[in-house]
């Protein structure tokens, strides 16, 4: 378990945020902060909007009402109408719900997409691949190679992703995330559909880049013995409302809390 | 020797990330082009080369440059060979207006003017996807063809609307036999399909794939929906412009603007689907495939002693090509160019499968 008192100045802020769909009200006047080096989790029923809260973050959604807050250059900068590209370039990174790889590639260039980024060469010096291009080109492929190192998948690097049994493919996921050195990292359910093992290794994996890498977590689980076990504070969504913040315990002890998970099957 | 990467390791990431990492590749892919650039002018009869390997090695740089936006990027576009007859009536203009320059700066410039209107008529992909974005293309095709048919500047005023084209004259030598007109098209040809692999291996060709996968996600991860797709547009345009200026003035030697209708938009498509999406290997042997097809039917019919009629002959070539695209779409969405990798996997098993 990391620790609440390394966690630093807030690094993101969502303030009275609401998105709705049509007549569904996803998302209704959320606020809540995330601080540096922590793990922040949402927790929630089904439905509560606890993708949506991540979508909006990345600038999927735009909300109708409501403002997010980012940390740029060392102070808390408003944002509205970002787009994901904008997003991804000050430094949040996203695993999804429901596997969103790129089906046609291998593992190793799902993971070397997350470079896109902060690769530059221009078509034509890729098209002759000399020089800068060949160049730019493995020092990615060294940066990517650490990553796959670290999570275990040495074995899988040319394997198309769509061969990869389910764990695996959450851990390739997890990869194109981090090859993006964010310095947020949102994780949707990564733990969903695991059995006990892989989710063991899933944490690991997680806690592991919170600890070496410095990595703030944003963290959708459902299991809550891995959210209380691993989260410093944890926020509860219900019908796009918040009705809980605080640490594990806090939230644990919350009559709110308790009401809206009585006759949910968790 | 068999057919292994066994024993062949790469201690370097470089190694690694050679476009053909199997030693034998390498090799037969080295004896391939020998032969092609030096036994095949000796070989081949005119025939063969004016029409065989002349049109299939173009319509491999247009099914390679379709390729790049429809199997690697996933925009779809019926309209591709409007930007074939943007490629030939641009390169048609600049060397009637600047005869002086080099037919392949004429090349270039060609490719260029086509990737522009190809881009142009990729901004609704930004909004729209799938049928709809087909309906777009398809507005292209419909008005590049009314261009080049009404517009009588492009095509110099002439009364038939018909253009036609000198021999070109590359630093003083003259393209104008089948051997120089194959080994002209060979190398140019050679040079782009390097490109072309070499773009799809690196990080804009990640990024093309990234969109046809997952847009979302793709998103999610820092890649500009605009700059994906337009790029995809441009560079798939600006093959395909170079491939129509070639069929133009290589090929055809003069043409009128029917030559570029829909047909050849669709033919285009048909080699990639049959060939294989995503693949260049695949857009060669689509092009093949189109290409032989009908000599085939001509041929091996009469060899066994029972000659088709010529109706009958294009009927069986328009069944044969449905049903063949009907076969790969349901069963093989990659094209002869997947089956090609299973035989090699397998091969590469042989003789011990386990
Ligand atoms: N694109 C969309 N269009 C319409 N409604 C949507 C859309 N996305 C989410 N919703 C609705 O918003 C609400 C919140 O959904 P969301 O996916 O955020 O929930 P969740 O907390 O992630 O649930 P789960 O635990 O099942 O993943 C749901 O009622 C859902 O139907
Ligand atoms: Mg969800």
């Amino acid at each position: 378990m990391s620790d609440a008192q390394g966690a630093g100045d807030v690094i993101l802020a969502v303030e009275g945020v609401t998105l709705s769909f049509g007549g569904v009200r996803a998302l209704n006047e959320v606020s809540f902060d995330v601080r540096e080096h922590e793990v922040r989790s949402i927790i929630g029923p089904n439905g509560a909007g606890k993708s949506s809260m991540l979508n909006v973050i990345n600038g999927v959604y735009h909300p109708q009402q409501g403002t997010i807050r980012l940390r740029m250059d060392g102070a808390l900068r408003e944002f509205h109408d970002m787009d994901p590209h904008e997003v991804a370039l000050s430094g949040i990174a996203r695993t999804f719900q429901n596997l969103a790889l790129f089906k046609g590639m291998s593992v190793l260039d799902n993971i070397m997409t997350g470079r896109n980024l902060r690769m530059h060469t221009n078509l034509l010096l890729q098209a002759l691949r000399i020089g800068p291009a060949a160049r730019e080109e493995i020092e990615h492929r060294e940066a990517v190679e650490l990553i796959i190192d670290f999570l275990e998948i040495q074995a899988y690097r040319k394997t198309p992703v769509g061969r990869l049994p389910y764990g695996l493919q959450k851990r390739v996921d997890l990869g194109r995330a981090l090859a993006m050195e964010p310095s947020v990292l949102l994780l949707d359910e990564p733990m969903a559909g695991m059995n006990v093992e892989e989710k063991q290794d899933m944490c690991r994996f997680i806690l592991d880049v919170n600890d070496q890498m410095g990595t703030t977590i944003v963290l959708i689980e459902h299991d809550m013995g891995v959210v209380m076990d691993i989260s410093d504070r944890v926020v509860v969504l219900d019908y796009g409302r918040k009705i809980g913040d605080g640490t594990p315990e806090e939230v644990r002890g919350n009559q709110a809390v308790i009401d809206a998970y009585l006759g949910v099957s968790h | 020797m068999f057919y292994r990467e066994n024993g062949q390791y790469k201690t370097t990431y470089g190694a690694d990330q050679q476009m053909l990492p199997i030693l034998q590749d390498r090799i037969f892919m080295a004896v391939l082009l020998l032969f092609a650039f030096i036994g095949v002018p000796l070989l081949a009869s005119d025939y063969l080369l004016l029409s065989i390997l002349v049109p299939f090695l173009i319509l491999a740089l247009a099914a390679t440059g379709l390729n790049l936006l429809v199997g690697y990027c996933g925009q779809i576009s019926v309209g591709h060979a409007a930007f074939m007859a943007v490629g030939a009536y641009s390169a048609y203009n600049i060397v009637l207006r600047v005869p002086q320059l080099n037919f392949l700066v004429v090349l270039v410039l060609a490719g260029l003017i086509a990737a522009a209107v190809g881009m142009l008529f990729g901004i609704p992909s930004l909004r729209i996807k799938g049928l709809y974005l087909a309906v777009a293309t398809l507005a292209a095709q419909f008005f590049m063809d009314w261009t080049f048919a009404r517009v009588k500047w492009f095509t110099n005023y002439a009364s038939s609307g018909s253009v036609s084209t000198a021999t070109i004259d590359l630093f003083g030598w003259r393209v104008d036999t089948p051997a120089r007109k194959y080994l002209f098209l060979l190398a140019v040809v050679t040079v782009f399909t390097l490109m072309a692999k070499n773009l799809v291996r690196g990080h804009l060709g990640r990024a093309w794939m990234a969109m046809r996968d997952m847009d979302v996600a793709a998103e999610v991860i820092g890649i500009r929906p605009v700059y994906a797709k337009l790029t995809a547009f441009a560079v798939s345009s600006f093959y395909v412009g170079v491939a129509g200026a070639l069929w133009g003035f290589v090929h055809l030697g003069s043409w009128e603007p029917l030559a570029f209708d829909i047909n050849l938009s669709f033919t285009l498509l048909f080699m990639i689907i049959i060939g294989g999406m995503g693949s260049i290997l695949g857009s060669f042997f689509g092009a093949l495939f189109i290409v032989a097809l009908p000599i085939l039917l001509n041929q091996v019919p009469a060899m066994l002693g029972l000659p088709l009629a010529t109706a009958t002959k294009s009927h069986l070539e328009v069944m044969i090509f449905g049903s063949l695209i009907i076969f790969f779409l349901i069963a093989e969405p990659n094209g002869l160019a997947r089956l090609w990798a299973i035989g090699k996997e397998k091969l590469r098993l042989w003789p011990f499968p386990h």
